[in-house]
């Protein structure tokens, strides 16, 4: 499992617009990384690129693990654990579903009690289309945890969710942080953590 | 559960729970078979003669109503990029989706087929070649399906493009299929046309899960 994520004089172009340059960074275990800018700054686009969504024009993201020191896009997905824009929720699924899809997915257990740490055990049986934005967000907060990868890439963590959703993501960065776990995200708010930050 | 069926029985659930994309295509397959008789008159000699080409198209486009969402509706609300992180490879992932869009539609296509070859006055020979040239053919629908259907899954409105790629790609399992059931008609060997239809499917099944695998790593990144 990696350990440490180091990227190097990154450059991102989408199109013919150079969308940033020269970004370079280190995350190790237990470790976390603010992404902030404006609208447009590239702060997707560098989760993505992460992810191994998106290549670099430019610049290298070296990932550490027990074996060495690797840049294979693929061999690190496979420590990521994604919180995107978009939820990624079947409204035809019920929140179970949902969850045990994405457990079974990444081959982990799933346990009930991911729903009560994020406050669904009431709606466990209900099918997403009845969830509010922040119910959603929620569940794919659990499905974060169901996944027990060790870097968590955030985009806009805190969004939708009200404040008492907002702390509970604060508690589980913090606890990920704690456990050795490593967060990129991207946002516009304090993480309310003790954290680094990157400006695009 | 492995994640290939865990991706599998939940395409199959989707499918179920959509408003039955199954159902419409099936109405559909049966409508055009139903319209096709009483657009050509009572002369059953002709209509037994048009029956193999006439169901093999309208199982195509039947089967085509639905493959625009193979990948997009993943796409669009960010489950492919969880997906795509998970530890099944993206030519799995497509496989399954292949194979779920296969069961959800070109099967029950197929069964229903014996069912509308009746309207055609269809010889109960001719009628099996239809239901075992859909049953080999019907696959490759899908596979190649899937391929248009990742070429298009950034467009706003692929699905109307996907026909103009994808049919012409199909042209070969039409004519092999539709050839088989002819055969049979002509009291005719039909095995070697049933053979190529067979390596076509084959080859299709084979084959498409990288090309959309491609397809979809690029849509990704864009």
């Amino acid at each position: 499992m990696i350990s440490s994520l180091t990227a190097e004089n990154l450059v991102c172009v989408r199109g013919d617009r150079r969308v940033f340059e020269g970004v370079s960074f280190r995350v190790a275990c237990g470790q976390a990384l603010a992404v902030e800018g404006a609208n447009g700054a590239g702060k997707t686009s560098l989760l993505r690129m992460i992810a191994g969504f998106l290549a670099p024009a430019h610049g290298r993201l070296i990932a550490k693990t027990a074996q060495g020191e690797s840049d294979d896009s693929e061999e690190r997905g496979k420590s990521i654990g994604w919180l995107g824009h978009q939820d990624g929720i079947k409204p035809q699924l019920t929140v179970i579903e949902q969850l045990r899809f994405f457990a079974h997915l990444y081959g982990k257990p799933v346990e009930d009690a991911l729903l009560e740490q994020v406050g669904l055990a009431r709606q466990r049986d209900l099918p997403c289309r009845y969830l509010s934005a922040g119910q959603r967000r929620r569940l794919a907060l659990a499905r974060l945890l169901a996944g027990a990868r060790p870097l968590w890439l955030l985009d806009e963590p805190f969004a939708a969710l009200d404040t008492a959703g907002q702390a509970l993501v604060g508690q589980l960065m913090t606890r990920h942080c704690g456990m050795g776990g490593m967060i990129i995200a991207a946002t516009h708010d304090p993480l309310g953590l003790a954290n680094e930050s990157l400006k695009l | 559960m492995s994640p290939f069926v865990t991706l599998l029985s939940r395409d199959i659930r989707l499918a179920a729970r959509s408003g039955g994309s199954a159902a419409l295509a099936l109405s559909f397959f049966a409508l055009v078979a139903t319209l096709m008789p009483l657009g050509v008159g009572a002369d059953l000699h002709l209509l037994a003669r048009i029956a193999g080409g006439t169901l093999w198209v309208a199982a195509v486009l039947a089967a085509l109503l639905s493959l625009d969402r193979l990948f997009q509706g993943d796409f669009e609300d960010g489950s492919l990029d969880l997906i795509a992180l998970s530890p099944l490879p993206l030519e799995l992932t497509a496989l399954a989706k292949i194979t779920a869009h296969w069961l959800s539609t070109g099967l029950p296509l197929t069964l229903l087929s014996p069912l509308l070859a009746l309207l055609f006055n269809l010889p109960p020979p001719a009628t099996l070649m239809l239901f075992v040239s859909l049953l080999v053919g019907t696959p490759a629908v899908s596979a190649v399906g899937a391929i248009g259907a990742s070429l298009t899954l950034s467009l706003k409105r692929g699905g109307l493009i996907l026909p103009l790629i994808i049919l012409p790609l199909l042209s070969p399992a039409v004519i092999f299929g539709a050839g088989a059931v002819s055969l049979v008609l002509d009291q005719l060997g039909a095995q070697n046309a049933l053979g190529l239809l067979a390596a076509f499917a084959f080859a299709a099944v084979l084959l498409s899960p990288f090309a959309a695998a491609a397809s979809v790593r690029l849509n990704l990144g864009g």
